[in-house]
């Protein structure tokens, strides 16, 4: 029985379950072909290594926002990051911007992170200096953000031809999609920096209650700019593997309301939006539910302008479980139900 | 007392700030381009900003008790598109406006519900609201719908003859709305509420204000001037369509952080809203005339809006210190 609820009390416990519903619903409408995978040119290829390459984007954006969400923060300029970050690597690759480095993929592709850092950097030093409420905070970079990145391409849509790039999005190793391994590098560095370091107490500590951890002398701002930092680095990379997808940076498209997305997925993986306690793996599979939503709403022929209404019925119904206020009221109800 | 009248100097000084910077951007495009200073610029950033006013004027009631709203675009949106759909299957203007103006009501009261009751984020709960909206648009048409309804069409095209320039009739809404916000906020018990329970909800609370009415009411006014905002764009384009004013929200909500609202509620004013969306308008303009990318519009509004919020930071700690 113990350890029935140490396995139900875990926090990816649910959104776990959650997905294999989904797998399984997708299972049984497909007749079974939802699982196969086939090996074409030593690469796999199969619906679920589908979900799992188009979910990197949206993997990535919330290993970054579980951290900051964990502080009690938001960061909602992602999206515009993706965009700079893009336009950055792509007008590189192309020749337009530092031209001395000929178009060099690695320069371009380490230019494109320090961007990311530098924006993430603009959002923790608004939030933790100037005490600015973090929604406000990254709404300045979220209007500026794609005029900044429109700035750089000027204006156009900056096409590449660079093997090297392509492979970011479409390249395999081992048979498997190279977006995979870059996700589970993230995944790698960060449960390693929040669960071997004291640095993921400090972090819960920090959301729980800002004011006390400073007293217990935790560095709350250097915390809080680390954690924008590092979501502004992971959004540029989500930015690369986006550009490389489509190979090019379009400025007013990459990354539009995928912040919004990102932090559904947070939500779904049970992390609270108030801060403090966190699960990254939790988060994953978050992503993972969301992108095979979109998935299954496409496999099933449902029309697809239908999956924000299925989203917002979804984000409604997981917050009204995490609120203290509606369980409260809904046990109320039972009772009174039980006494009658 | 000697709060309140902190306060209220901060509302002034802000205020200010922001009606100058409007006469500074105006005076700059009058000396730089020929033609700039006339009535009809004047007049014009009315008539393109009108549905802008109205949907910042809702959102300032929000931000004001502290919280936020970020589904109006999407309200707007939905809006015109299904006033466009209702249009087209040849339902008559007089049902078609009152229907869509009590759904935009039916919307913000649920969510200011859901918000009160069960204690959820404003944000997360109006990001539900904008995927619900923005979704429900798509459900109904993925196309562009015109809208060919004769009393549209009267609406959208007459205008009065001012000097040089001229308003168009829907204009008037706008002001009205404006008036009306005014009113509401300053000689009302209502209006005062909504500044009390900004300043400190759980004061309100224990001086026995209705917070929790208050609170919920503030969300039904913005999704009302959403909505409405919606069938004055819809006059203003005379179509429908499901991807239209994406991001507006955050256009409402900088427009009142311009015009001196303190994004943690209980400071602000609805005049201040309105010349704040009325620089955004002259930025734009400026933008035109200078022939640039209109991405400097954007980039050009951020920085304001960065340089509003510092300020607007450094005088409210000064107060906090000036409290201890």
């Amino acid at each position: 029985m113990k350890k029935i609820t140490r396995i139900t009390g875990w926090q990816a416990f649910w959104p776990i379950m959650i997905l294999l519903g989904i797998l399984i619903f997708n299972v049984i409408i497909t007749g079974g072909s939802f699982l196969e995978m086939k090996i074409v040119d030593h690469h796999l290829y199969g619906r679920i290594i589908d979900i799992i390459r188009n979910g990197s984007k949206l993997m990535l954006l919330s290993i970054g926002l579980t951290l900051v969400l964990a502080t009690g923060g938001t960061d909602i300029s992602v999206g515009s990051t993706m965009a700079i970050s893009g336009a950055v690597a792509c007008s590189i690759i192309s020749g337009t911007l530092l031209t001395g480095v000929g178009g060099n993929v690695f320069v371009a592709i380490l230019v494109a992170l320090l961007a990311g850092a530098a924006c993430g950097a603009w959002n923790g030093f608004l939030v933790s200096k100037i005490k600015i409420q973090p929604i406000v905070a990254t709404m300045i970079l979220m209007v500026a953000g794609r005029g900044i990145a429109q700035l750089i391409t000027r204006g156009k849509i900056v096409t590449v031809n660079s093997d090297a790039y392509y492979f970011i999005n479409g390249g395999y190793i081992f048979g498997l999609p190279f977006p995979l391994f870059i996700v589970g590098f993230a995944l790698l560095l960060s449960l390693l920096l929040t669960k071997r370091t004291a640095f993921g107490l400090f972090l819960e500590a920090t959301g729980c209650n800002s004011n006390a951890s400073k007293f217990t002398g935790i560095h709350v701002s250097k915390i809080k700019f680390l954690v924008y930092t590092c979501s502004g680095i992971l959004a540029a990379i989500a930015g690369l593997i986006e550009s490389a997808g489509i190979k090019g940076a379009d400025c007013n498209n990459a990354g539009l309301m995928i912040e919004l997305d990102a932090i559904l997925a947070v939500a779904i993986g049970g992390t609270s939006l108030n801060g403090g306690r966190f699960s990254i793996p939790a988060s994953i599979v978050g992503a993972i539910i969301l992108q095979s939503i979109t998935t299954t709403v496409y496999a099933i022929g449902v029309p697809p302008e239908i999956i924000q209404v299925i989203k917002a019925v979804l984000v409604i119904i997981i917050c009204l479980f995490q609120s203290t206020q509606f369980k409260t009221a809904m046990m109320n109800k039972l009772r009174i139900r039980k006494v009658a | 007392m000697t709060i309140k009248n902190r306060k209220l100097h901060i509302n002034n000084i802000s205020l200010t700030i922001t009606a100058v910077l409007f006469v500074a951007l105006f005076t700059f495009g009058s000396v730089s381009y020929d033609q700039f200073f006339s009535l009809s610029t004047f007049l014009n950033l009315f008539n393109d900003n009108a549905y802008l006013i109205i949907a910042s004027v809702g959102v300032t009631f929000v931000l004001l008790t502290g919280g936020i709203d970020i589904s109006i675009a999407s309200t707007i949106a939905f809006t015109c598109v299904f006033s466009a759909y209702l249009l087209r299957l040849g339902v008559a203007e007089y049902i078609v406006i009152p229907l869509v103006l009590l759904i935009g009501i039916l919307l913000g009261l649920g969510m200011g519900y859901m918000i009160q009751e069960y204690k959820l984020q404003p944000f997360i709960v109006t990001l539900a609201g904008q995927f619900f909206m923005r979704g429900l648009c798509s459900v109904i048409s993925t196309q562009s719908i015109p809208i060919t309804n004769e009393f549209y069409k009267h609406v959208a095209l007459n205008k009065i003859k001012l000097g040089s320039g001229k308003i168009y009739y829907y204009v008037f809404i706008a002001l009205i709305i404006i008036f009306a916000a005014v009113y509401l906020l300053k000689y009302t018990r209502f209006g005062r509420c909504i500044y009390a329970i900004g300043g400190n909800e759980q004061s309100a609370n224990l001086m026995g204000l209705p917070v929790r009415r208050t609170k919920i009411t503030v969300y039904a006014i913005s999704s009302f001037c959403a909505a409405l905002a919606g069938v004055v764009f819809s006059f203003y384009t005379l179509a429908g369509y499901s991807l239209q004013n994406i991001g507006l929200e955050l256009d409402a909500i900088s427009s009142a952080v311009i015009g001196g609202t303190l994004l943690t509620g209980g400071v602000g004013s609805v005049l201040g809203t309105t010349v704040g969306v009325l620089i955004q308008g002259i930025i734009q303009t400026i933008v035109t005339y200078q022939n640039l990318n209109t991405w400097w519009t954007k980039v050009a509004i951020a920085a304001l809006l960065c340089i509003f919020i510092v300020i607007q930071r450094m005088i409210s700690s000064r107060t906090e210190k000036g409290k201890r």
